[in-house]
């Protein structure tokens, strides 16, 4: 397993947002989690990444996570180029890994435009580059959905597809449905898990 | 990795390290204007007016040290690599000194000049910054990271940084005074315990803001 919850609550302020959770992800599988707005599927993937620490339980990560937030953590000023650059570096990614990444998601035509003008669904993809590139085992994936168009989707599904075939774990959380075959549900609202 | 940290906040903070020093620049210049032009008088005070002006330069900076890294989730990127909340913290404290004190002691040569202080303060004076500045940096960021997602975080961190400041500034104008060889000697402890104790506080800064 890549990772393994037990027994897991989450207290937002005063309001308990789910609580006894249990869950396990291992190589090759996918996990999407749904539910409401505002029923913790974000603070669940926060947690998951160790991000958040639970108000109760244990949680157990073996493999790496690539973290994909709500926000494309890019410095505006930068290119696309230099903004994944840096990343590529910090995890020790080849150059040729990153521009196969940056192909995969049809983001090179982009490389030298500065990331303040990318709109909202190409700094996404960007941010989906990094996830890529980073060849971390496991993705936990925050709405990965938000903002990418049909075709940046199916790019999506392609890379989680090939992800997962190479022996990686997803977990995501979305209120959009997502290209994920096989993948196993966690509806937060009943809290139980069904698999598909 | 640290490098690859240190390299990146380096990068953003010279981009910004102009306005610091125009704004240091301009306080040596107003203070002639507020105390009169005897050449003496200038001379006397205007070294512990550079430190004055050098505090509140540093202040200018702090809203873009830590705010924007938590706004754009790097520093949830970070968290996730596994990369501790104190080796952030000292990599922007690094990082931030770069972009603020040798500019700042550059600045301090025409400071000096356009207040008439002697070669002898001039150097003692730098010696002072050079010392300093550090701290000042390692309390920026601390500050910084204590206030960020705070409303006001701007006028909050000069209420919280400034008293904190205030043994830099007495000891480091102290240390203008030739006769006075120990101000120095307690600049550098006081530097060292801010510098040495900053990426702790900032790190748990950092790790409350992610909860």
């Amino acid at each position: 397993m890549m990772l393994t919850l037990r027994g897991v609550a989450c207290l937002r302020g005063p309001q308990l947002l789910f609580e006894g959770l249990d869950l396990a992800l291992g190589p090759g599988e996918a996990l999407v989690v749904t539910g409401a707005n505002g029923i913790g599927k974000s603070s669940l993937l926060r947690i998951a990444a160790g991000l958040l620490r639970p108000a109760a339980g244990w949680v157990e990560r073996t493999a790496e996570a690539a973290w994909l937030g709500e926000t494309a953590a890019f410095d505006g000023e930068r290119t696309l180029h230099e903004a994944v650059r840096f990343w590529a570096r910090l995890d020790g990614v080849t150059f040729d890994a990153l521009e196969q990444a940056m192909a995969t998601m049809g983001v090179r035509p982009l490389a030298e435009v500065p990331v303040r003008y990318l709109s909202t669904g190409q700094r996404r993809r960007a941010a989906i580059v990094r996830t890529i590139a980073g060849a971390a085992p496991l993705w936990l994936l925050d709405e990965p959905a938000n903002g990418l168009d049909t075709e940046g989707l199916e790019r999506l599904g392609a890379a989680m597809a090939t992800h997962r075939a190479a022996g990686g774990a997803v977990m995501a959380a979305t209120h959009l449905p997502l290209p994920l075959a096989d993948a196993a549900t966690l509806d937060l609202s009943a809290l139980v898990v069904t698999s598909a | 990795m640290i490098l690859l940290l240190i390299r990146r906040d380096t990068a953003r903070g010279l981009r910004a390290a102009g306005l610091p020093v125009a704004f240091f620049l301009i306080a040596a210049t107003l203070f002639p204007f507020a105390v009169g032009p005897d050449a003496r008088l200038l001379a006397k005070a205007g070294g512990g007016m550079l430190w004055l002006a050098a505090l509140l330069a540093a202040l200018l900076p702090v809203e873009r040290l830590v705010a924007p890294d938590t706004e754009a989730g790097v520093l949830d990127q970070f968290a996730v690599r596994g990369i501790a909340d104190e080796g952030v913290a000292a990599a922007k404290i690094v990082a931030h000194w770069l972009g603020f004190g040798p500019p700042l002691m550059l600045a301090a040569l025409p400071g000096a000049a356009l207040l008439g202080l002697d070669g002898a303060t001039l150097a003692r004076l730098e010696l002072g910054l050079a010392i300093g500045t550090p701290a000042l940096a390692a309390l920026g960021v601390t500050v910084a990271a204590l206030t960020t997602g705070l409303r006001g975080a701007g006028a909050l961190a000069g209420l919280v940084l400034l008293p904190l400041a205030v043994p830099l500034l007495i000891f480091g104008a102290g240390a203008l005074n030739p006769n006075d060889g120990g101000a120095l000697k307690l600049l550098a402890a006081t530097a060292l315990l801010l510098t040495a104790g900053a990426p702790f506080a900032a790190g748990a800064a950092l790790k409350a803001l992610r909860d």
